[in-house]
């Protein structure tokens, strides 16, 4: 038998490290590559048993390869509404807002949180993406200015144990509601916490200096519903909860229109436009796109993974963009684009696997309610 | 007396006392692989020509082919591993067998690598 891709590579020489390198390895996690950075896809316990432990108690994920920015100074609003189609005028100081990148043409560059503290927004980009959205934010600034934070590290803990354990760690956490954040202390370690994550259920996103990270880290171990969890479970527990996965669901050739994330675009911005293909995702709003992302759940046990061909009747319908097996529902469950006629809940299709047609159908997404605090 | 072999593929081949042989994947490839949760087997009846993808196994992480180790016809498959694809996290080397297949040609089976040889293969890895 083939071994899959995620095992058999090597891990490159030159990779990137996060601050909690020691601990992952001192857990038992298996390294692998992603993004250029050396990331554990899963602990001693396995993906299954990371998933599952998610959803029903807490578990500690590091994320700091994803790009940390401050935006900040006079037009920084105006910045992020010339970059985004976000309406970022109205995101009060202690909330975080979930946006798009687009180019021209009205593609996604990447997905982002953007949060306001006040005197500036706290960006959270893509590892992938980091760099070149630096670059390409750099250019529509105005007078706003950009930092980036490669001194800091960001964890997520994620679950319905998560808001307990803030409680009695960081009660202003504990406080927030769903998207809020604040510039606070975590055991006496300075945070900058959102009530937020990319898993389905409650949780929050922490971010702290990199030398501070292991302390953090060992201090939300210390509470007995905490265990790590790695990018595995990270990836089966987000596209269990409908969320797309950067340069798999969405990418500079996908529209926020096709990708069905309109909700990601401001009213006040959909009749004003003013934000980088516009002309293209406004006439998409009105005219409806070509094809949409739709949940797809096959009838049958065979998981369908990402470039499965869609059919309907005998005509090609599209592709697939991510696909699994979903721990939760103990089925296969899978994302992907498919033509606008044969979009609808419901719609029977068929998956070209391995030489055969099985049969599938559209499903409402998410495949697992979220559970955010209220 | 039952001997068992193993191809680069990270399968094992049990040569059974009637002849036949019985076909699983090793304790190294279920490790790899991760939490199973999906297997396809081939029908009983089906000639298979060595090296043909003839199952497939599937973890949360990916999908795997299973190659047929050599030239033959298979007889049997096991549906418990079918229906419980986790069994082969727990059990790769004995309940979890995936096949049983009589070979073309009898001798070819000891051609195949022992234990010795796996092993060395595995400590490149």
């Amino acid at each position: 038998m083939t071994e899959p891709v995620l095992n058999i590579e090597p891990e490159p020489d030159q990779l990137h490290t996060t601050p909690l390198d020691a601990l992952h390895r001192r857990l038992g996690a298996k390294m692998v590559e992603f993004a250029g950075y050396a990331m554990p896809v899963q602990y001693p316990a396995g993906v299954l048993a990371e998933h599952l432990h998610t959803r029903t108690a807490a578990s500690l994920f590091d994320v700091s390869h994803m790009g940390q920015f401050s935006l900040h100074g006079e037009g920084a609003v105006a910045a992020l509404e010339r970059l985004t189609p976000g309406d970022f005028a109205a995101l009060k100081p202690g909330r975080q807002r979930y946006t798009l990148l687009t180019n021209d043409v009205g593609g996604i560059i990447d997905d982002l949180m953007v949060a306001n503290y006040g005197d500036r927004f706290l960006i959270v980009a893509n590892a992938s993406r980091k760099a070149g959205d630096a670059h390409h934010m750099a250019q529509h600034l105005g007078g706003a200015q950009l930092d980036q934070h490669p001194d800091r590290a960001l964890l997520a803990l994620q679950g319905p144990a998560a808001a307990a354990i803030m409680a009695s760690l960081c009660p202003a956490a504990a406080a927030l509601g769903f998207m809020g954040v604040a510039e606070t202390a975590l055991g006496g370690i300075a945070v900058w916490i959102s009530r937020s994550g990319y898993t389905g259920e409650d949780g929050f996103e922490i971010s702290v200096l990199a030398h501070d990270a292991e302390a953090l880290a060992t201090q939300l171990f210390a509470q007995p519903a905490v265990l790590p969890a790695g990018l595995g479970a990270r990836d089966s527990l987000r596209l269990e909860a409908g969320l797309c996965l950067y340069g798999s669901d969405i990418d500079e050739l996908t529209t926020p229109v096709e990708a069905n994330l309109t909700w990601a675009i401001g009213q006040r911005r959909r009749a004003e436009g003013g934000f980088p293909g516009a002309v293209v995702i406004q006439d998409q709003l009105k005219t409806g796109p070509h094809r949409l992302r739709v949940g797809i759940r096959p009838d049958g046990k065979a998981p369908a993974r990402p470039l499965t061909r869609i059919i309907a009747g005998d005509t090609e319908a599209g592709g697939v963009t991510s696909g699994g097996f979903s721990p939760t529902l103990g089925a296969p469950i899978a994302m992907g684009y498919v033509r606008r006629d044969v979009a609808a809940t419901g719609t029977p299709l068929g998956l070209s696997i391995r030489g055969q047609t099985l049969p599938a159908q559209v499903v409402d997404l998410p495949f697992v309610p979220h559970h955010y605090v209220k | 007396m039952s001997e068992t072999r193993f191809t680069k593929d990270h399968e094992w081949v049990r040569l059974e006392a009637d002849g036949t042989l019985t076909v699983g994947i090793t304790d190294h490839a279920q490790e790899a692989l991760g939490d199973i949760v999906f297997v396809e087997l081939p029908e009983a009846g089906r000639e298979v020509v060595e090296g043909e993808s003839i199952a497939v196994v599937e973890s949360v992480k990916a999908a795997s082919d299973v190659y047929a180790p050599l030239a033959g016809r298979i007889t049997e498959f096991n549906e418990t591993v079918v229906d419980d694809p986790a069994l082969v996290n727990r059990a790769a080397t004995d309940e979890a067998w995936f096949f049983r297949m009589e070979p073309s040609d009898p001798d070819a089976f000891e051609a195949l690598m022992d234990e010795a040889d796996y092993d060395a293969l595995l400590e490149t890895l």
